[in-house]
């Protein structure tokens, strides 16, 4: 009954916005529209106002890092309408220097959720009231969850006694991180429950 | 008239009432807050970029360490993004197990935030009777996992090993007992008159708010909209089950504090329909691919143990796929939204925290109230500093 929803709700939003969106899918019994940049700030305030869909709630906004490809970043907006109880995922792609109109304006949840992608991924947004670090260190340089940022990071943190007080290092250890690559081509054979049953004719 | 000037004070992050590493800077006219900016991130560790670097079954234990008090209920959020990527079908004796955890996750979570918040408008015994019955929560969580809190015992496809059948008695005797435990708490709390002073009417939230500030769970219940995950979009056997949504009128810390009372009681109903209810079977998935065999086939059977180790080095592929899961944790809508791009690792775990949201409004509730507000309305936030910052 949910994906019968979710088609008539994908065919509106469709209709309604055809001009601005270009292209959307269900998969896994969820709504994913794709759009550009330009649009992004018009359709979120129109599914959040129009009467037929509601959606009211900005649940979080994801970025994803995908450096091989031309337009390097996506920004997942993730927004639930209570009323109907859907939940829609509207995807925009864009260039690595590109900016992002906010939607502070319209969700003003959505200032901190700015904030951790600017901090994570460096991704600027217009028009934000406020857009400072928040998760990463005062003076962090750098951007985390970027795919070239290195998991060990580039500085560290200890307690000098020498000099009484935190001091910054760059990241010295023992062992530089190893990182297993265990995936083989290895399928294996199907049976496996098939041995299970003959053990047990075995025993009887 | 003279001129005042405003003064900022910075609250925390070493503060028993700032509930765990928050820094906020206040910016105060007399005792009236005029500005609270957080400071948050003390406690970030990366949990996304090193779940980007293990597999899934490394992955989930990251889970634990978000909300620690209430741990199973992250696991399930990532468990349920998984299952869905993957397609596995959870047995029903599973889904029960978890549901009962869950629930004992919730009340974990709510004895804490509710006797925590008296501590902060100044009632100290609250906090010594809840914590009693927390430690016998943790117990069972134990027993079911070996740890007390950093259970990591829910895996893709169901759990990690069936329950020691004394276990499920002493959980249904809890359930009997438990009750009671709240009918004190109420008596020391609900008509007190100071608690009652500290709380009414403050850090209001209207329907319209809370939605536009993204707030879920209690937050969101507090101020009138009826709205729970495991009602509204069910997920495991909550669909079977018989339980009510306690929604609040006036949007003030003094309703949520009484959601989340009535929660607990609900959450008892809950686990005694489980117990109750709790089908024989598997607890976890038989496909071979996704759970590892058993210690008895691993003696015997080659097969097995090529699949033992594969499973635990290699660890297995998720076709590739993007799927946003959500849970109804304590605190709100604990979500996953998870990329896979077919092989053993997440390509990216983005983690939908409700604190995050809830902490982001700080500012919008305390302007205009007094300082001595701020532990208050923080308190009834039910912030846990793991899963803001990550």
């Amino acid at each position: 009954m949910i994906d019968q929803n979710l088609n008539k709700v994908e065919k509106l939003i469709n209709s309604e916005l055809s001009s601005k969106i270009s292209g959307s899918e269900i998969k896994f019994g969820e709504l994913l529209f794709r759009t550009s940049v330009s649009e992004i700030t018009e359709i979120i305030k129109f599914l959040k106002v129009d009467n037929k869909f509601k959606f009211k709630q900005l649940i979080d906004i994801a970025a994803i890092d995908y450096p091989n490809e031309e337009k390097r970043f996506e920004l997942v907006y993730l927004l639930l309408s209570i009323e109907n109880n859907i939940r829609v995922k509207i995807s925009i792609k864009f260039e690595t220097n590109e900016k992002i109109p906010s939607i502070v304006k319209i969700f003003p949840s959505a200032n901190w959720m700015e904030r951790e992608i600017f901090d994570m991924y460096g991704i600027k947004f217009t028009n934000h009231p406020d857009l400072r670090r928040i998760l990463t260190d005062y003076n962090f340089k750098g951007h985390p969850l970027r795919k070239d940022f290195p998991l060990t990071g580039f500085n560290e943190v200890r307690y000098s006694e020498k000099e009484k007080k935190v001091i910054y290092e760059p990241v010295k250890l023992e062992q530089n991180y190893r990182n297993f690559d265990f995936s083989s081509p290895w399928e294996g054979t199907k049976y496996l429950k098939e041995v299970k049953e003959s053990k047990k004719n075995e025993k009887n | 008239m003279k001129k005042t000037k405003s003064m900022t004070l910075n609250f925390g992050p070493q503060h028993p009432a700032a509930h765990g590493v928050l820094r906020l800077i206040l910016e105060l006219e007399g005792e009236i807050v005029e500005k609270a900016d957080p400071h948050i991130g003390l406690l970030h560790r990366g949990t996304e970029k090193l779940i980007e670097n293990k597999t899934y079954t490394q992955a989930l234990p990251y889970f634990d360490r978000l909300d620690y008090v209430a741990p199973m209920n992250q696991e399930h959020a990532f468990a349920l993004a998984t299952e869905k990527l993957l397609k596995v079908e959870v047995p029903a004796r599973a889904k029960y197990i978890r549901v009962i955890f869950c629930e004992i996750g919730r009340i974990l979570s709510h004895i804490l935030n509710v006797t925590t918040q008296a501590l902060d408008v100044g009632a100290l015994t609250p906090s010594l009777w809840g914590f009693e019955e927390r430690e016998t929560l943790m117990t069972f969580y134990e027993r079911a996992s070996g740890s007390r809190l950093h259970a990591n015992y829910f895996r893709t496809g169901g759990v990690h090993k069936d329950l020691p059948t004394k276990l499920i008695d002493d959980i249904g005797k809890f359930c009997e007992t438990f009750p009671k435990i709240i009918n004190d708490l109420e008596d020391l709390l609900t008509e007190n008159r100071i608690f009652k002073q500290r709380n009414v009417d403050i850090g209001l939230v209207t329907k319209k708010e809370a939605l536009d500030h993204s707030f879920t769970g209690v937050m969101l219940r507090g101020s009138g909209i009826p709205w729970d995950l495991r009602k509204s979009q069910p997920y495991e056997c909550y669909q079977d089950l018989d339980f009510k949504i306690p929604v609040g009128k006036n949007g003030d810390c003094y309703d949520r504090y009484l959601c989340r009372i009535e929660e607990m009681r609900e959450s008892v109903k809950i686990i005694k329909q489980c117990i109750k209810n709790l089908p024989k079977g598997p607890i976890k998935t038989v496909d071979g691919k996704i759970s590892p065999p058993n210690r008895e086939d691993l003696k015997q059977s080659m097969e097995a143990l090529i699949h033992h180790f594969k499973l635990f080095t290699e660890g297995f592929r998720v076709p590739a796929g993007n799927v946003y899961s959500a849970v109804e944790a304590p605190k709100g809508e604990f979500g996953v939204y998870l990329i896979s791009d077919g092989s053993n690792r997440p390509y990216r775990c983005k983690i939908r925290a409700p604190g995050f949201s809830h902490l982001q409004a700080m500012d919008f509730l305390i302007k205009g109230h007094m300082l001595a507000d701020v532990p208050a309305v923080l308190g009834s936030l039910d912030i846990v500093f793991g899963e803001v910052d990550r």
